[in-house]
């Protein structure tokens, strides 16, 4: 079953990109859609009845060098169980969705078929999504990575007439490679480190990074936080975290199904699943945790305040979805991967919803995206605008604290509240100076989410029309295939948080039950896992440092008493040591009434600015016009790389190929050669071309009578 | 078979023959049958050696069909193939009539290009087959002759200059070898390779006019085949001859230029360098792979600055067999099996942008990156293969391209990781000037006035890119194809490299 999950989107692709002149391209579109569906339906299943112990299927061989062996094979958790439905889900909304806004668009002439590619293209990424969730090694994994990167190429360049859609394309493929430089070091490591790029052998053999020092460029590292850092840097680029964000928003170029799908709900959180998957890794790194805490809490601020004043509907969401991002980081660099998995989950209903929803705006718009073009559409399209509050109402977090009210031990709120809260409190568990300063970080960020939330609704749906009139009159109600998808969605951004709140942030036991972590009891029985990748590591430790060593094998002892799961039993580890999930729970009334207020503090805030006093927003900006334009022009990260980096390497590029290849190489080392050259050439030219090469001939000719007559001669003696 | 090797060997150069003593006229008819000619006896070449990786036995790591007799003038004539050495004879075989397929248009003195074509592949195969050491100089050398010809003749504008530097370049390295090749026979009597890999050359330091040699003898043998197969790589800084050559080369001389003729470069550290001087490998390998991380880093940068399309993919070869030099001189198993796979992934490859730049070349006669833009509106077809071995040659995962790129990453990893980290920024450098390039020339508004009638690709040249496309993703997803045959070879190579290694630091501990 779990193949067909994962082969039905590829099989989609295929039959929609290359079949379509066959089929027709309705029928096509339908296949493609269909098989989604399929797999989304079969991913609830796998879901709903999956008992949390892990299993693995082998599908093909693929790369084999040595010791070196990662094959083609579905590893099915806990975590990839949850991404599973988060992926075919979505995706499924998205292709069908796609039907009614990709039907006309101004971007292609008349009688062009994009559709079927538009559509092949989605279900490509969504199988190579898929890949990269259900990965059992860490190559196959990085296939999945580069895959949905492909994917996201192909459709943020999706209108290829328009150049800067093409600039954001690369843009957003560039900016990855250089995560990916990480990712791939990392893997390097790891290899190194492990003898093996397997996720059972690596889990097995974190304890003993921890104790391994690895000598890598100009010092000795411990091997467990290079990797950590590493294979972090790989999930800053994908999820768009602060200094490798700059594609996010430029991606919005793409049609807005695709910032739904790819750049909100899925592959943005790649980066996220990443730290989670090596979550035995990361547990026994501290200081890369406390990296991406800090990289976390400052993207989240950093985003919010860019989203405040972005006059574009998908970049004040393509800023919100960075900012919440950097939650999830935080989440998972405390220690509570199940908390940053809770609002990966939330947030992919919530977020796809408020983009379809904005997608819908756009095409009830004529394709206007500039919300200062907007206003009063609550009446014009009421069922988007519904979607739209659902959405903004679970983003910001609406709910009622928990000290409050609690339903059967489960607070009450929409899906963005629980999950968003979850991490709020576990910040402020975490205990570190860092983990504070991501309190503070997150709960600032949670008041500037509200405000650009709220502004988004205040400037598209209320006052007065401003803009052209003729595309307000002209504004209308999506059709039915792209209204049934954000109902789903709505359904998911109001309960997924009250429903799935236990087994993500309950007590303890609940989480490890779900996760599949053998519970004290069932543990006990267990005998210690010993595998080859594990002792290799301690070897090297042992090679560089007999002291080390000791103190490696020490520790392996510790761990195997019995008492506490291994790494690599379950989806998910947490070191003994670890109790910020329960911490989470003892938090005091304040913490929890906080983000509360900084969501009101928000709303008021763009009331009063967007509905009472219209005037205010100018004014503001008129003030505080330095401030104003550095947010505008998101802190000048674009400016700074292209000076920093673009135009150096055109330049450099440049300057090697006419200084060092033309003037050094060519003249200098080479003179000799070259000298000569020019002389033959005069010479040829003489010559009249192509007798020449009968001198040429003649030459190796001569050469090869030589050296036989040299090796006969040497041979007679 | 007893003689397979010899029969596929030398099955283009009877065609050859053929053509050139019984083909008369210069008519269309006459230009008809030496193309076909051609490409019956290209592809019969490439039936027949099907015959040979279907018998191959890959679990043996030693010499296969090997054959042996008496030659003119005492020589020996001694053929035979192994793990490392066969795949290149397929990729041979198999890329030769795809190459004279893309010739089909060619008007210009077509028998005489055909024959140059056959010889050259006799010659080519003949490389990797040839077991005695007067034998591969001749093949290696003789290669040389028709590549001349073919830039020097059915060339470009400057195609007088270019192949001079091609041929000085090339040249002058293997004056250095045969200077090397004799001073072996005399170390060890025979010029057989078989026997010269298990001859142990001097090792010992001495001095010389002066100065210490450390590695000694094979140090001095070492830089001299590393004179020769750097400039065949070509390894940078020696590098400059290939953009000239294939700037100014027919479409089908580069295609064969880079994905095979740049091969023998690799294939000659793997058959000499490494297994017959370990110790001097081992003493030089730091250089090398130094030497390999800047070429990556440099000629990306430079193919960043390209106008003409052949430059910039001549830029991006230089800087993919950076990874290759790089992997042989990991010496692991990760490492060379990825510069193995390297190079076979990158014949295809490469061949296949070469032949992108020709089907637009054909149709334009320009090869300015800024004649061309948009072309996806009146191409779709040419645009979506053009886009498979951009990415291809970014070394995206599931294209053959990754999994070269990715073992010998791996591989220099465990020798150095500051190389490692060097080499791995081409991730990054080859997708900004790769995709550039694509923008550039697919994407965008079909402006030009000069590109409104420019035609899809026609049904030649999609079968023509078929087995190509097949290949780069069988590979890339099932790369087990290439890594179960030269494994084991490979081992055996790294094993004996260690044990090598090892009985030198006895040798000189003792003393």
């Amino acid at each position: 079953m779990e193949t067909i999950i994962l082969f039905a989107p590829l099989v989609g692709a295929l039959i929609c990109g290359f079949g379509w002149r066959l089929l027709g391209e309705d029928a096509a579109m339908w296949v493609a859609t269909g098989l989604l569906f399929l797999s989304a339906v079969l991913s609830w299943i796998v879901f709903l009845t999956f008992d949390g112990q892990m299993q693995q299927i082998q599908i093909l061989r693929w790369i084999e060098s040595g010791s070196l062996s990662a094959d083609w094979a579905i590893r099915l958790d806990r975590l990839t169980a949850i991404m599973l439905i988060v992926i075919t889900t979505v995706s499924a909304l998205v292709h069908l969705y796609s039907f009614g806004y990709m039907a006309h668009d101004e971007n292609f002439r008349e009688g062009e078929s994009y559709r079927p590619r538009f559509f092949a293209y989605l279900s490509f990424f969504t199988f190579a999504m898929l890949m990269l969730v259900t990965a059992d090694n860490l190559v196959q994994m990085f296939f999945g990575w580069e895959g949905v990167g492909l994917a996201s190429y192909l459709l943020i360049g999706f209108y290829f007439r328009k150049p800067s859609a093409n600039a954001a394309a690369i843009k957003a493929f560039v900016v990855n490679r250089v995560g990916d430089f990480g990712f791939m070091l990392g893997i390097l490591a790891i290899f190194f480190l492990v003898d093996s790029v397997r996720f059972d052998d690596i889990f097995a053999a974190a304890p003993e990074l921890a104790e391994t020092q690895l000598n890598f460029l100009w010092r000795e590292w411990n091997a467990a936080e290079l990797v950590a850092f590493l294979l972090f840097i790989g999930a800053m680029g994908k999820s768009a975290q602060l200094i490798l964000h700059t594609w996010l928003p430029d991606a919005m170029e793409g049609p807005t199904p695709v910032s739904a799908l790819i750049h909100a709900a899925t592959m943005v959180t790649a980066g996220v699943f990443l730290v989670c998957r090596m979550s035995p890794v990361m547990e026994f790194a501290p200081i890369a945790t406390g990296f991406i805490v800090a990289l976390g809490a400052v993207t989240a601020f950093f985003a919010a305040t860019v989203g405040l004043v972005q006059n574009d509907i998908k970049r004040v969401i393509a800023y919100s979805t960075c900012s919440q991002l950097g939650y999830m980081f935080v989440a998972a660099g405390v220690g509570v991967y199940s908390v940053a998995m809770f609002h990966l989950f939330t947030h992919a209903f919530f977020k796809a919803m408020l983009f379809l929803g904005a997608g819908s705006v756009i095409h009830a718009m004529h394709h206007e995206q500039d919300m200062r073009n907007y206003g009063g559409l609550r009446k014009k399209i009421p069922y988007t605008f519904w979607a739209m509050m659902i959405g903004t109402l679970a983003i910001t977090g609406v709910g009622i604290p928990a000290t409050l009210i609690k339903l059967g031990g489960v607070p009450i709120g929409f899906a963005g509240f629980i999950s968003k809260d979850a991490i709020i409190e576990s910040a402020y568990a975490g205990g570190t100076g860092v983990a504070l300063f991501a309190f503070w970080a997150l709960v600032i960020a949670a008041l500037f989410t509200s405000f650009y939330s709220w502004r988004l609704m205040f400037l598209t749906f209320y006052g007065k029309p401003r803009g052209s009139m003729k595309t307000h009159d002209h504004a209308h109600e999506s059709p039915p295939t792209m209204l049934a998808p954000l109902g789903v969605l709505a359904l998911g951004a109001i309960f997924a948080g009250m429903i799935w709140y236990k087994p993500f942030f309950g007590d303890h036991h609940k989480v490890e039950v779900f996760f599949g972590i053998p519970t004290d009891e069932v543990h006990a029985s267990a005998p210690p896992a010993h595998l080859p990748g594990a002792a290799h590591a301690a070897t090297e430790a042992a090679e560089g440092d007999a002291a080390e060593g000791e103190a490696a094998d020490g520790s392996h002892g510790d761990l195997g008493d019995g008492t506490h799961p291994l790494p690599g039993e379950g989806a998910i580890y947490m070191a003994p040591d670890n109790t910020v999930l329960d911490d989470a729970h003892h938090v005091p009334a304040w913490v929890i009434w906080s983000p509360f207020i900084a969501m009101l503090l928000g709303l008021a805030g763009a009331y009063q600015m967007y509905i009472r006093r219209p005037d205010w927003p100018a004014k503001l900006a008129a003030n505080q016009q330095p401030l104003y334009q550095f947010l505008l022009n998101k802190w000048y990260f674009d400016e700074a790389y292209d000076f920093l980096f673009v135009r150096p390497a055109r330049w450099i590029g440049g300057f090697l190929w006419t200084r060092g290849d033309g003037n050094v190489i060519d003249g200098g080392i080479n003179g000799l050669a070259m000298g000569v050259v020019p002389f033959f050439t005069r010479l040829a030219g003489r010559a009249q071309s192509g007798y020449i090469f009968t001198y040429a001939f003649a030459m190796v000719i001569g050469i090869v009578i030589l050296v036989s007559l040299m090796t006969l001669s040497g041979g007679a003696e | 078979m007893d003689n397979l090797l010899s029969i596929i060997t030398f099955l283009p150069l009877v065609a050859a023959a053929i053509l050139g003593f019984f083909l008369r006229g210069e008519d269309e008819a006459a230009q008809k049958n030496a193309k076909w000619l051609a490409l019956i006896a290209t592809t019969a070449t490439f039936l027949i050696s099907i015959f040979l990786i279907t018998g191959f036995d890959p679990n043996n790591p030693d010499f296969q069909f090997v054959e042996e007799r008496e030659w003119i003038l005492g020589l020996t004539y001694k053929m035979g193939v192994d793990g490392i050495s066969i795949l290149f004879i397929m990729l041979t075989t198999f890329l030769m009539p795809l190459v004279i397929a893309s010739c089909w248009e060619v008007k210009d003195r077509v028998k005489e290009y055909m024959i140059a074509f056959l010889v050259l592949e006799t010659l080519m195969i003949g490389v990797f087959a040839a077991l005695d050491l007067v034998l591969f100089y001749l093949f290696f050398e003789g290669g040389l002759i028709p590549m001349f010809l073919i830039i020097g003749i059915w060339g470009g504008k400057e195609r007088i200059y270019a192949s001079f530097k091609f041929f000085l370049y090339t040249f002058l390295g293997s004056v250095l070898m045969l200077v090397a090749m004799i001073a072996m026979y005399v170390d060890a009597g025979t010029t057989d390779i078989p026997t010269l890999l298990n001859h142990q050359f001097g090792s010992d330091t001495f001095s010389l006019l002066g100065i210490q040699i450390v590695g000694g003898l094979q140090t001095l043998l070492w830089i001299a085949f590393f004179a020769s197969f750097a400039v065949k790589m070509p390894m940078w800084p020696v590098h400059t001859w290939l953009p000239d050559a294939h700037v100014q080369a027919p479409t089908a001389g580069s295609v064969v230029l880079a994905a095979i003729l740049l091969k023998m470069g690799g294939y000659g550290f793997l058959r000499f360098s490494v297994p017959m001087f370990p110790v001097a490998s081992d003493l030089l390998a730091p250089f090398v792979l130094w030497l390999s991380a800047i070429a990556i880093v440099y000629t990306s940068l430079v193919a960043l600055a390209q106008k003409d399309m052949k430059k910039l993919i001549a830029y991006s070869s230089v800087a993919h067999m950076g990874f290759v030099t790089m992997g042989i001189f990991a010496v692991n198993q990760q490492g060379l099996d990825g510069a193995i796979f390297q190079m076979i992934s990158h014949g295809f490859i490469s061949g296949a942008l070469f032949l992108c730049v020709g089907v637009i070349y054909d149709r334009m006669h320009t090869r300015e990156i800024d004649a061309y833009g948009g072309l996806v509106n009146r191409m779709p077809a040419y645009a979506a293969i053009f886009m498979l071995f951009t990415m291809a040659n970014v070394g995206l995962p599931g294209t053959s391209g990754f999994i070269g790129e990715f073992l010998t990453l791996i591989g220099v990893f465990q020798v150095n990781t500051w190389v490692a980290a060097v080499a791995a920024t081409g991730v990054i450098l080859s997708a900004a000037y790769a995709l550039w390039l694509y923008r550039r020339v697919v994407m965008g508004d079909l402006i030009k006035e000069s590109l409104k009638s420019i035609t899809d690709m026609t049904a030649r040249e999609r079968a023509i890119f078929a087995p190509l496309i097949v290949m780069t993703l069988l590979l890339g997803v099932y790369p087990s194809l290439v890594t179960d045959i030269i494994g084991p070879s490979v081992a055996n190579l790294v094993e004996n490299y260690d044990l090598a290694l090892l009985a030198a630091d006895t040798r000189l501990a003792e003393k």
